[in-house]
């Protein structure tokens, strides 16, 4: 019975992550906007909970405006990528579903409905409530999209380095054993102050941009060189701190997952006292030949930083590629098993979870099954590569984790820049008075911005690739058994769907724009 | 507190979920009706707008019943999005429609025009409970699929899938079934009727409450006629119920031996039946009365929350298999682990404060009622 329905074929893991990667692109050209927009707002907010003044008043609602037309294409994306892991998804969802629905279900009863309730106090509650009452809603509005990225972002996290469970054979499924651990552990906390940092830069920018727009019309001066001063402090903040937290990043993700950390860098040869490539040729469409070549072609580095950067040691070991194939030594003396050794234990660990399940309904004796279980708990780190058919599968595409890298990196130092010297001159010089093309320049940062974060994502995600759950799960172990033509037609659906929304929003958003504060 | 007892106080909050879900469905029941409710321009606003203050409520209510289910018995998560796959795609899709077009539908720069949003809300408003109600109707009438949790052991197979849905419409085939579109059709009409209380209540327009009273009766008519049918229709037919192995077994009139087993759910669901005629019958005999969306409203919760329950408490297949009997799930079979449902257990003692700030920003938007000078001043869609 179980084999009547093998109806899948390769084509819907592909078109499942095609799917799945198409509305999470989407939904972070929104997320970052409200989560940058919602602390300007709420500054702007306070300011007029301050002073009274009206201007503040106008000022916030302009920002809140702009604020409502993003968020409801967030919500939109967002719902799909939940129930997509259900949809898509599978068995994922029941391999790991025991940890990963918790984050979602709190996601839901502590951050959702406080961002919707509040959500709605801000845009309706103005002449309703009292200015107190309308600011903490503007704020918990933000600490509401701002929480739902906590729980999200451990639940991402958990999916690259997997803490708090263990594998329950009767179940045939992880569990969750330490709650903390998995709330906080360590790569989450690198990842959601990253990330929402990163978020806040998008928020600055396009604070500011809009604000450069209105002086290059030489209107709405006021709330232009205000909305400046509060964006660029607020940007160059946000681009140190996603500076320190990005190497905090980076070095976690040395530790737990060194093939995304070679492939960022192209590195195919490890080992001590290695640098950090600052370009290199590396065809962007096709997998380079890491096995025969020694190191990437036209590689520029900086002796020692990549050594530095993952272990705070000039000297430190970096594995690259080949290393982590075949198998390499730690600084510490431990051995790191080779890939095609991990398949045989991860093989292992599959036939004795297989035969424990035999001889448990076959009522076999204690012993019988604790030597099966010996078995299983010896080789369950190994457990998802027993699915694995050839080690080249765990390579990760080099070319968009080592470019988007190199993109996010490139232009989160741009900004820095960007904020220091707009703030120059806000202090030193009369913003409003600048020639046209320091407006351009932070216009044209605003698609720069989002291509910085997306390229963060495709960091995050192609770099872990095979896996679903680090170590545990590959895509193609992970699926639902959808055909790929139904997944391919829901592809297109939502890309047509989003593709053509989003061309509404920004179109609204350039009228609301032009409109000004007092549309 | 036991394991067993965790999973039926899941089974309860992931049920109050629902029951509240179908609740807030107003919005959806209130929007389907938007150009009938709505008869000018204005008019098509202020229903709007009414609806506008809450839609994030329902959207967030779903998003989380969703999370609950995942997180509370992923099983079900995995084999009922991942085999129904065009099912709940299509919810998914009006939802998204719905999600945008408030916000889009009255801006400058609205490249479709305000009607393809007011047409993409009432789509939503329409096929969205019709869709969720025979969602629900499957957790009666059962579903094709089978579960193997073997299968992930297959290394051998391209994939190996523990859920799989036994025929090639994935999903579609629950509409083909008709106790599920009565369900489905009863649903939607009762989200009519609640959208009817609602704008009675929340828009201070005569025009507006007229047209909404005829509506309501309208919808209360073959809401009546379709509901009844169908739990005749339950209370007689066979059940999936399970012994303490977990052995699952058909049980004739099992939904009628539940209710008269667990009679407290019995008494909550009359109570509800009482309270939603309550508010139908008196808001259309008395003019003045605008507040039936209250005791409707309890009234739907009340009588959701234990058809839901009857479902799968009391050793109940809530999510069967017509394909494999054994491949039912129950809440014992699908739930998560002891641990996990503990620990949600804990988070879930946020909720009364969820509740209470919800309550508190509802009544303070909703002190004054929606009329024409505020859709024209301030924030409106």
């Amino acid at each position: 019975m179980n084999d009547l329905l093998l109806t899948i074929d390769s084509s819907s893991i592909d078109w499942a992550r095609a799917q799945f990667a198409l509305t999470a692109i989407y939904h972070w050209l929104f997320v970052p906007l409200t989560l940058g927009l919602a602390v300007i707002m709420g500054i702007v907010e306070t300011c007029w909970y301050r002073t009274r003044d009206t201007f503040w008043r106008d000022a916030a609602q302009f920002w809140q405006r702009l604020f409502g037309v993003n968020f409801a294409m967030g919500v939109a994306t967002g719902i799909i990528l939940e129930f997509e892991f259900g949809t898509n998804w599978s068995n994922y969802s029941w391999f790991v579903g025991d940890i990963f629905g918790a984050p979602l279900a709190i996601e839901g009863i502590v951050a959702f409905f406080m961002e919707s309730t509040f959500v709605a106090v801000m845009y309706f509650g103005w002449k309703k409530v009292s200015p107190g009452f309308h600011l903490a809603a503007t704020w918990l509005t933000g600490l509401g999209a701002t929480i739902s990225a906590w729980w999200i972002l451990v639940a991402n996290a958990w999916m690259q380095y997997p803490v708090g469970c263990a594998f329950n054979p009767d179940t045939m499924r992880n569990e969750m054993i330490n709650f903390l651990d998995v709330a906080l552990s360590p790569f989450a906390v690198d990842k959601f102050c990253h990330t929402v940092i990163s978020a806040w830069i998008i928020g600055a920018i396009f604070t500011v941009a809009v604000s450069c727009w209105y002086l290059m019309k030489k209107r709405e001066i006021r709330l232009a060189k205000e909305s400046i001063k509060i964006g660029a402090i607020v940007g160059l903040i946000a681009s140190l701190g996603a500076a320190m937290t990005g190497h905090k990043s980076a070095q976690s993700v040395a530790e737990v997952q060194p093939m995304k950390l070679a492939a960022m860098e192209a590195l195919y040869n490890g080992g001590t006292d290695v640098g950090l490539t600052a370009v290199a040729w590396i065809n962007p469409f096709s997998q380079p030949d890491y096995e025969t070549e020694e190191s990437a072609p036209l590689k520029i580095e900086v002796p020692y930083a990549l050594s530095f950067m993952a272990t705070n040691d000039i000297h430190g070991y970096v594995p690259g590629i080949n290393d982590i194939l075949n198998g390499y030594t730690r600084p510490d003396g431990t051995e790191e098993p080779a890939i095609e050794e991990k398949i045989i234990r991860g093989k292992m660990a599959i036939a004795a979870l297989a035969a424990y399940r035999k001889a448990k309904k076959e009522g076999a004796d204690e012993p019988t099954l604790a030597s099966q279980l010996k078995i299983l708990n010896e080789n369950m780190p190994y457990f998802g590569y027993g699915y694995v058919k050839d080690k080249h599968d765990i390579v990760p595409f080099i070319p968009i984790n080592f470019w988007a890298f190199r993109i996010m990196v490139g232009l989160g130092c741009l900004f820095i820049l960007f904020f220091a010297a707009i703030l120059f001159s806000v202090y030193k010089r009369d913003i409003a008075a600048l020639p046209k093309w320091h407006y351009w320049t932070a216009i044209i940062l605003v698609p720069l911005a989002y291509i910085a974060s997306e390229s963060g994502w495709l960091v995050a995600e192609f770099g872990r690739q095979p896996w679903t759950i680090q170590d545990m799960l590959p895509t193609w172990v992970g699926v639902s058994d959808i055909e790929g033509s139904s997944v391919a037609l829901t592809f297109f659906l939502f890309l047509f769907l989003f593709t053509l929304m989003l061309c509404v929003e920004i179109n609204i958003l350039l009228k609301q724009i032009k409109k000004g504060p007092q549309s | 507190m036991t394991y067993d007892f965790l999973q039926h106080y899941w089974c309860f909050l992931v049920s109050l979920l629902g029951a509240l879900l179908v609740f807030l469905l107003f919005v959806q029941g209130a929007n389907s009706m938007v150009r009938s409710i709505g008869y000018t321009e204005e008019g098509r606003r202020l229903v709007i707008n009414s609806t506008g203050r809450k839609w994030e409520l329902t959207f967030t209510t779903l998003v989380t019943f969703g999370g609950a289910f995942f997180a509370s018995f992923p099983l079900f998560y995995s084999t009922s999005f991942g085999g129904a796959y065009w099912l709940w795609m299509a919810i998914l899709f009006t939802f998204v429609l719905q999600a945008v077009s408030y916000e889009f539908q009255n801006k400058l720069g609205n490249l479709l025009g305000p009607k393809t949003f007011q047409w993409f809300l009432i789509i939503n408003g329409l096929v969205g409970p019709l869709l969720l109600g025979g969602a629900v109707a499957t957790f009666f009438e059962g579903s094709n699929f089978i579960v193997e949790k073997g299968n992930l052991i297959d290394t051998e197979s391209f994939t190996p899938i523990i859920s799989r849905w036994a025929n090639a419409s994935h999903g579609l085939d629950a509409l083909l079934n008709p106790w599920v579109l009565v369900f489905g059709l009863a649903v939607m009409f009762l989200a009519r009727i609640l959208g009817c209380l609602y704008i009675i209540n929340n828009i201070n327009d005569e025009d507006i409450r007229s047209r909404a009273s005829v509506r309501l009766i309208g919808a209360t008519v073959p809401f009546l006629l379709l509901f009844i049918t169908y739990m005749i229709h339950l209370l007689l037919k066979d059940g999936y119920a399970y012994d303490d192995e977990g052995t699952i077994f058909m049980e004739p009139y099992k939904y009628l031996h539940n209710f008269v087993d667990m009679w407290y759910l019995f008494v909550l669901f009359l109570v509800g039946v009482v309270l939603v005629l309550y508010g139908i019958i008196k808001t259309l005999r008395s003019k003045d009365y605008i507040y039936g969306i209250w005791p409707a409203g309890i009234g739907v919760v009340l009588v959701v929350l234990p058809l839901l329950l009857c479902s799968a408490w009391n050793h109940t297949a809530y999510y069967p298999s017509t394909a494999d009997l054994q491949s039912s799930l129950t809440i014992a079979n699908s739930c998560s682990s002891e641990f996990t449902l503990r620990t949600m257990a804990i988070v879930s003692l946020l909720i009364p404060f969820v509740l209470i700030y919800i309550a508190y920003a509802w009544y303070a938007l909703d002190k004054k009622k929606l009329d024409k000078e505020e859709i024209t001043d301030g924030h409106a869609y």
